[in-house]
């Protein structure tokens, strides 16, 4: 039984880790490539969810929603970061803090006064609403393990084309040294903006997904990007490997925690004492592992040294 | 060279002071008594950017979690008040509490030792790192304080009863005011005082140029941290007197947003100057009212003006009213 | 024979595979003005980084006025009076030309938890302030923005801060570096004039200031000292003369 309840939860702490990825791979380049904290970056998650939903309906197919999501919203991105972002680049830390901080209020209020206040609902597609046996007993939702497929899949894509391809090797160039990329000719402005869209695009398949397993709803950016903040700095700045590593350190942490603590406290307390203690405590674990990892490695687990 | 500038300071001042006093009255006479209750809420939030101030605007530490610290001394007077109310007994046999002369050393204290633990470890780092490692420990105090179901949970604590001080009507809008009033300009005249100070110049310098610093010989990370000890102490208070304000101490207080907003203030109101915040958070929050009077959906017009004050000029309101001036 | 001020045995820092710093031993005597010279890529920089305590050695100790040093942070280096100037010019552009050199000497005045007494008033601070600024003849500016300073001005007051804390040693990393002929002259009075009273570790490309002021001469090359001796010495050492001077001597 507790071994049954251990794999499901592991699965899921995985996909929760997979969702994570997909948000700290964008955030991890703009940071390490253009040196911006990006907070708004969880405003293209919640639009991916918004697009997907909508469209899904209007196509009356989710996969195809979510297939003119990600082009949209890595379109939407685009837009951002010439607009704004692209000012942004040789500011201080604090300029970008404000700056998206007034980009999320902003994009927070515009979906709301589109999509009204109240959540929506957002199916997976019928053909994969059922669930698998996994191991004798234990049946897992097929949606969830396309959605850790996906994430793998794309996981160990942005790895070959980061490590094979020649906007890879661009990017590997202007991460280490912009103006030494800039004089052998890489057009860093327009290699910015296309990590600014693929970064985008990433956010919006992380939120088309997680809008079928949580509620799509304004604000539900921040609480992925607050997690996702935990994972790069974990991860540690820059690094796809390291955001990898972290997105699912993190999803584990957070969904094992969240349904292991309060198993183990029952043992050793009265069961409502236990859920309440349990709650409080789940919901800390991942900040606990970060200022783990911190106290051992200050610049993250893959973090460049100094 | 250095004197208009001055002079143009202290009018500056001066005239501050008296509209600020001017408040209470001038909205009673013109019938709009129910802000007075808002101002005082403004006054609280200038502390809390004032604190703020301290460890960004004079130490170069950006602070993503300072509403952690206000919330915490939102939390010691909440729960005071809820064991007075309630009758039950606090851990360590201590008893639930109103008097403000207990209960607002108290809410310093908690937030102090907070902000020792959290910047003990925060200040291993810099840059980026501390911007987020600050914001991550603020929001596992908001997880933790919605946890806490004896106190309400995610609905948090109301108030039955404003603290006690020593004859003074704290429910009273005005009263409340100008105690709110006297505790901000104390801190800010203490707070200018300090800048100058050998700490002072230690902070500003770890600001310009910390490896400096310690080649010159400064252990800077203990000073970085009493500085951030001692701003979380007067933001615990700013924490204090705003559960008074609002009768209530919920997990939001502590949200990052709050902490983006003080930020704003700080950066608004002109960083390191210490008097910029409080006129920041005087602007952002009359602002925010007037905005929402204009439509719900104000947010979406204060986003981009946000976007718009990061890109602009970094002087703030106050360097714009005190004009062009020399190094200290 | 005394035992040198500062001595450093079998120094060694690696980045990755890469070699910077190759068993070095390096020896300043008291009251000397020592050079440390060698083409760019020698290992300068990161010897310099090494003795200051900003990069910790992989192996090898630095002994400092009779303390081994080797593990002490920046700022206990500093206390015990090894005060540096950077190559690039590191002062608080923020600061008055006074204010920079009081916390210079406010460094060395005990802690500074001291909340209330306005800093740059305090005579303790200013005193002593003052006359490093008069040393290095920047005390008629001392109310000017530092951030107003010309190059040569800031490399003065670099200087001025370095000297503020009555150190037992200065490490003058490239005090000339991007100044005109009429300022590196300047300069090379000022060291002249502190020779014998200061002991000094001097990085300069420029090799006349250098075996103008030099009482000994160490080459780096490859992260190793190749030869140590007085200017003369170096002069006609042969190997120094193929490894470092080259096809140009």
């Amino acid at each position: 039984m507790i071994a049954q309840l251990f794999i499901e939860q592991g699965l899921n702490g995985l996909q929760l880790g997979v969702t994570l990825f997909l948000m700290a791979a964008g955030l991890t380049l703009v940071f390490g490539i253009m040196d911006v904290i990006h907070l708004s970056h969880g405003s293209f998650y919640m639009i991916g969810a918004y697009l997907t939903a909508t469209l899904g309906a209007r196509f009356d197919s989710y996969l195809l929603g979510l297939a003119l999501a990600i082009p949209l919203v890595a379109l939407i991105g685009m837009v951002v970061e010439w607009i704004a972002i692209r000012r942004l680049y040789e500011r201080d830390h604090l300029d970008q803090v404000l700056a998206t901080f007034g980009l999320i209020m902003f994009f927070n209020e515009a979906i709301g006064m589109i999509w009204g206040a109240q959540p929506i609902f957002l199916s997976p597609p019928e053909s994969l609403a059922g669930t698998v046996e996994l191991v004798p007993g234990l049946f897992y939702p097929q949606f969830r393990l396309a959605i850790l497929g996906t994430g793998l899949t794309v996981a160990a894509g942005l790895g070959l084309m980061i490590r094979h391809t020649r906007l890879g090797m661009r990017l590997r160039a202007g991460a280490s040294d912009r103006a030494m990329a800039g004089a052998l000719g890489v057009n860093i402005d327009g290699l910015f903006t296309m990590v600014f869209g693929l970064g985008a695009g990433l956010a919006a398949l992380a939120g088309g997904m997680a809008g079928t397993v949580l509620s799509v709803q304004v604000g539900m950016g921040e609480s992925i990007l607050i997690l996702t903040f935990v994972v790069v700095v974990i991860g540690g700045i820059g690094s796809i490997k390291g955001a990898l590593v972290g997105a699912i350190l993190v999803g584990l942490v957070d969904t094992l925690a969240r349904t292991m603590l309060p198993v183990a406290l029952r043992a050793t307390m009265a069961a409502s004492q236990a859920d309440s203690v349990a709650a409080s405590l789940s919901s800390t674990s991942v900040y606990v592992l970060m200022i783990l990892v911190l106290a051992w490695r200050p610049k993250g687990l893959y973090g460049a040294r100094t | 060279m250095a004197h208009a500038p001055d002079f143009r300071r202290w009018l500056a001042l001066a005239l501050l002071l008296i509209l600020a006093v001017a408040v209470p009255p001038v909205l009673a006479a013109l019938g709009q008594g129910f802000y007075i209750g808002f101002a005082a809420r403004v006054l609280i939030m200038a502390l809390a950017a004032l604190s703020l101030d301290l460890v960004m605007g004079l130490g170069g530490m950006i602070s993503f979690g300072h509403a952690a610290f206000l919330g915490l001394g939102a939390y010691v007077v909440g729960i005071g008040s809820w064991h007075v109310f309630d009758g039950a007994p606090l851990p360590f046999g201590l008893a639930g509490s109103e008097n403000a002369l207990i209960v607002w050393p108290l809410a310093m204290l908690v937030a102090g030792l907070a902000a020792l633990g959290i910047g003990a470890i925060s200040l291993r780092t810099t840059g980026v790192h501390f911007i987020m490692i600050t914001l991550a420990f603020a929001q596992m105090l908001f997880f933790l304080a919605g946890g806490l179901k004896t106190y309400g949970g995610d609905d948090g604590i109301t108030l039955y009863n404003r603290s006690q001080l020593a004859g003074l009507k704290l429910s009273d809008p005005t009263t409340f005011y100008y105690l709110c009033l006297g505790l901000l300009v104390t801190v800010l005249a203490v707070l200018l005082r300090l800048s100058s100070s050998r700490f002072g110049m230690v902070l500003r310098g770890v600001r310009d140029n910390e490896r400096r610093m310690r080649a010159l010989g400064f252990p800077t990370y203990r000073y970085k941290l009493a500085a951030f000890v001692l701003s979380g102490m007067i933001c615990g208070l700013a924490g204090a007197l705003l559960a008074n304000a609002s009768e209530f101490a919920s997990p939001a207080i502590m949200s990052w947003q709050r902490s983006g907003e003080l930020l704003v203030m700080v950066v608004l109101g002109g960083m390191g100057s210490l008097i910029g915040p409080v006129l920041g958070a005087v602007a952002l929050m009359v602002l925010e009212e007037s905005l929402a009077d204009l439509t719900q959906h104000w947010q979406v017009i204060l986003g981009p003006l946000l976007v718009l004050l990061a890109l602009s000029a970094r002087r703030g309101l106050w360097g714009w009213i005190k004009g062009r001036d020399g190094a200290p | 024979m005394t035992e040198p001020l500062l001595h450093t045995s079998g120094l060694v820092k690696r980045y990755g595979g890469v070699i910077a710093t190759h068993q070095v031993a390096l020896a300043v005597e008291r009251g000397h003005l020592h050079a440390l010279i060698g083409p760019n890529g020698a290992g300068k920089s990161t010897l310099i980084g090494l003795l200051s305590g900003e990069m910790a050695a992989d192996a090898g100790h630095i002994h400092f006025n009779g303390h081994d040093v080797t593990r002490l942070h920046v700022h206990r280096r500093a206390r015990l009076g090894l005060a540096r100037s950077f190559q690039i010019t590191s002062i608080f552009k923020s600061f008055s030309v006074l204010a920079n050199v009081v916390l210079a000497v406010q460094a060395h005045a005990g802690h500074s938890f001291r909340f209330w007494r306005p800093a740059v008033r305090d005579p303790a601070l200013v005193g002593p302030a003052l006359a490093a600024l008069d040393r290095v003849g920047l005390a008629d500016r001392r109310h000017h923005a530092a951030a107003a300073l010309s190059h040569g001005e800031r490399r003065q007051l670099e200087l001025a801060m370095a000297l503020a804390g009555d150190p037992a040693m200065l490490l003058l990393d490239e005090p000339m570096a991007g100044m005109g002929p009429e300022d590196g002259r300047a300069m090379v009075d000022l060291l002249q004039s502190l020779k014998g009273e200061r002991t000094i570790l001097l990085v300069e490309h420029d090799m006349d200031a250098v075996f103008q002021l030099a009482d000994r001469i160490s080459v780096l090359v490859y992260g190793a000292v190749i030869a140590s001796g007085t200017p003369d010495h170096i002069r006609t050492d042969p190997e120094v003369r193929r490894a470092y001077l080259g096809e140009e001597a």
